[in-house]
């Protein structure tokens, strides 16, 4: 295997083409080991073969390996001995002409319509199918509920309702194009993949960007995970009735979206993060302004936290609902605030620091038990460390205003490069690859969503289908970005 | 009791957070790039930088320069491509038009004609109560981010009586965001029907307007009012541009339409 750092570029011809058994092989080792797939993606070559790239994320030791194999027609699955493959199988079969044979569920994942659902028969069950178009103002997708009574037996999500394809824009329109494409893979990400859309551009031309620059980025990512956190906080009190914390959350979520604007003109950061750096700067007396909202924001949020952790009717509905084992957390691959409420110390900003986070290190934040109230509670806690974060990072900015945005050169032909960035769902994988010419030939974009939609599925077992509004928002997954 | 105590004190500590808007102006950062104005008198002989630098081709010359709000994404491109600085951005957030041809924008230092509020028939329809039902067809959730703003404390949509709701057969119209992908066609079309008539369209953001970003991508069908010719056009009543337009520039566009601001932005009840 070839090993890499998180932002690092490499000769493709220096990843190792193994023979496909050998490819699964060393997979299902890795991971037995520990390790993770944090990618695995075709590129179309000569003839009808397909080259697979598997990007394994070596979490303990800081590093990432990257093997491939060479496939047509078809291949040996991954999925029945590894679980976490099972729906970039699917996408890879869904993209290009290989079967992997023995996915024991190889449905299309963008394209709904015309497989059937899993399904349970019996005297006393019932199906429910929910979607595309959903209650509320939220994104559409497709849920096919098998249940007995309330209570359901299995839930199956179909998704690619939102596909508009942007992997294909990404490799095929001019860079000022698929900078906003970047920025549009998911709305409520915009910093997350912008910045890992930045990291590979830059790692592929080998631009350096400031260290003011990638201060910035980082205070943006927060600002970004602070909005969405707070955001889910009110969401989840919304969804079980207690409109207090609510009511207050949802305006607080607005100081940070507020603060983005401050920075970059835009509720959402966007035009902030451009290859080579970012478009603004923050001065002095901005810096002043942002602490003294982080100050305020930070206590009214602790007093909004306080009131829904220590109200009895809250907590009894969050404690044991939606509960995803461990086990399960690992076999699926889970990432993101998900895995840690699950115990797991995954968190890309310690385990493959990136710009400012290579200096400044936040603490990962666990919480066990898998249930609703984990999630709500890693939200919690990766709140407050993202202000203390935030507050140390504004108050000692790197100097160099003068040069926040570098040119980036020409890219060289044959080159791939990972980028890995924690978004406040998880973690974000961008991958791209040069041709003869230097140009884009492959963009592969992973959401955290892709790995965790699964565990929506496994959270609703045995739970009511009453509940179902409340699981999926302790995930408050991206269809958008799933879909691509 | 000790929780009530606490429910209490929390209610005080948090106060009162409503925007002023619509009785006074709102405030925006320096920042904020909101409505853009354009100065074609600074043009420079054969100078096309700006769009050039456009990643949606917003910006075209006619042969004066026209700036198209319909596709505009409010990105700085075209502003740090200018040499002169004949394009900028304003702070301000009314953006919202009945046609289409008025989000384009002249440099000749004509007014944008803002939209105009629906005939008495509707408004006594609609005017103290409208129920929208939203539609993501591709957004990246941006949008749908800042409708769901509308219902926070601070803008309070309720407060115009205006609401969104969970069925279509309850709406009064349809708020479309996304450039309707492929796969969300038949979708869109069913929950359009499924609203009793007479119904409302407003297209919410870029992507809903022209496409946006996605503009071109085969799995998508460009827009509510660009579909190919195999699809029907919806017809739209109102546009908002913006990616994603602030919460006060939708707002600001939903009460031209109901006829309950006056020009300046005063709130007549």
């Amino acid at each position: 295997m070839l090993t890499a750092q998180n932002g690092e570029s490499f000769k493709i011809g220096d990843v190792p083409r193994l023979p496909p058994s050998k490819f699964r092989q060393e997979i299902l080792d890795g991971v037995g080991r520990g390790l993770r797939i944090s990618a695995l993606f075709g590129i179309q070559q000569e003839n009808r073969t397909i080259g697979l790239f598997c990007v394994l994320a070596h979490d303990a030791e800081n590093k990432l390996s990257v093997l491939s194999t060479a496939v047509t027609g078809r291949f040996e699955s991954l999925t029945p001995d590894c679980p976490q493959a099972h729906l970039f199988e699917r996408e890879i079969a869904e993209q290009f002409e290989v079967v992997p044979a023995g996915h024991p569920w190889l449905k299309p994942v963008r394209y709904p319509g015309g497989t059937p659902f899993f399904s349970a028969r019996g005297e006393e069950l019932h199906e429910v199918a929910v979607g595309p178009v959903h209650a509320g103002i939220i994104e559409p997708g497709h849920f096919r509920f098998q249940c007995q009574g309330e209570n359901v037996l299995h839930l199956e999500i179909q998704l690619g309702y939102q596909h508009r394809g942007a992997e294909t824009l990404l490799e095929t329109a001019p860079a000022h194009r698929a900078m906003v494409v970047a920025e549009s893979i998911a709305g409520d990400t915009v910093i997350g993949h912008a910045t890992a859309y930045c990291n590979v551009t830059e790692a592929l031309s080998a631009c350096a960007v400031s260290p003011r620059a990638h201060a910035l980025r980082a205070v943006a990512l927060e600002l970004e995970r602070l909005a969405n956190h707070v955001g889910d906080l009110g969401a989840l009190c919304a969804d079980v009735g207690f409109l207090p914390s609510a009511a207050y959350f949802g305006r607080l979520r607005g100081e940070f979206l507020n603060m983005l604007m401050d920075l970059s003109g835009n509720r959402y950061g966007r035009s902030l993060i451009r290859p080579g750096g970012v478009l603004f700067d923050l001065h002095p007396r901005m810096a002043d302004d942002f602490l003294s909202t982080l100050n305020r924001a930070g206590r009214e949020i602790h007093s909004a936290a306080d009131l829904m952790f220590e109200t009895p009717s809250v907590l009894a509905r969050l404690e044991g609902a939606g509960t995803v084992s461990e086990w399960a957390c690992r076999d699926l691959g889970l990432v993101g605030p998900a895995a840690r409420a699950c115990g797991w110390t995954i968190d890309v900003r310690s385990d493959h620091p990136h710009g400012a986070y290579r200096f400044a290190h936040i603490p990962v934040s666990t919480v066990s038990g898998g249930d609703v109230y984990a999630r709500a509670m890693v939200r919690r806690l990766e709140i407050e460390r993202s202000i203390h974060f935030l507050e140390s990072q504004v108050r000692d900015l790197p100097e160099g205003s003068q040069d926040l945005r570098n040119t980036c050169g020409a890219r060289p032909p044959r080159r791939m490069a990972v980028s890995l960035v924690e978004g406040w769902r998880g973690e974000i994988t961008h991958v791209a690859s040069t041709g003869e010419a230097g140009e884009i030939q492959r963009y592969k974009i992973k959401d955290p969503s892709f790995h965790n939609w699964t565990a929506l599925s496994l959270a609703l077992r045995e739970t009511p289908i009453s509940d179902f509004p409340l699981c999926n928002k302790s995930f408050n997954l991206s269809y958008a970005g799933h879909d691509l | 009791m000790i929780n009530a105590w606490n429910v209490l004190k929390t209610r005080l500590r948090q106060g009162h957070r409503t925007t002023a808007w619509p009785e006074e102006a709102p405030t925006f950062p320096d920042r904020f790039r909101g409505r853009p104005a354009i100065d074609g008198t600074k043009c420079p002989e054969g100078c096309d930088d700006c769009e050039k630098s456009c990643p949606t081709q917003a910006i075209r010359f006619d042969p004066g320069i026209r700036l198209d709000l319909g596709r505009c994404l409010f990105c700085a491109e075209c502003v740090n491509a200018c040499p002169e600085g004949a394009i900028r951005y304003t702070a301000d957030h009314r953006m919202a038009a009945r046609n289409r041809e008025d989000l384009v924008l002249a440099g000749n230092g004509a007014e944008m004609r803002l939209a105009a509020a629906l005939d008495a028939k509707m408004k006594s329809l609609f005017g103290r109560s409208l129920k929208l039902r939203q539609v993501a067809a591709g957004d990246c959730s941006g949008c749908a981010l800042e409708l769901q703003a509308l219902n926070n404390v601070v803008f309070d949509l309720g407060r115009f009586g205006i609401q969104f709701v969970a069925s279509p057969r309850h709406a009064d119209g349809i708020l479309l965001t996304g450039p309707v992908t492929k796969n969300m066609k038949l979708a869109l079309q069913k929950t359009y029907d499924a609203i009793p008539q007479p119904r409302l369209v407003i297209a919410v953001g870029a992507c809903a307007i022209s496409g946006g970003p996605f503009r071109g991508s085969p799995a998508v069908l460009v827009g509510a009012d660009n579909p190919p010719a195999a699809a029907d056009p919806l017809p739209v009543d109102l546009y908002i541009p913006g990616c994603p337009p602030h919460p006060l520039t939708i707002l600001d566009g939903l009460l031209r339409l109901l006829g309950r601001l006056e020009s300046g932005g005063g709130h007549k009840l």
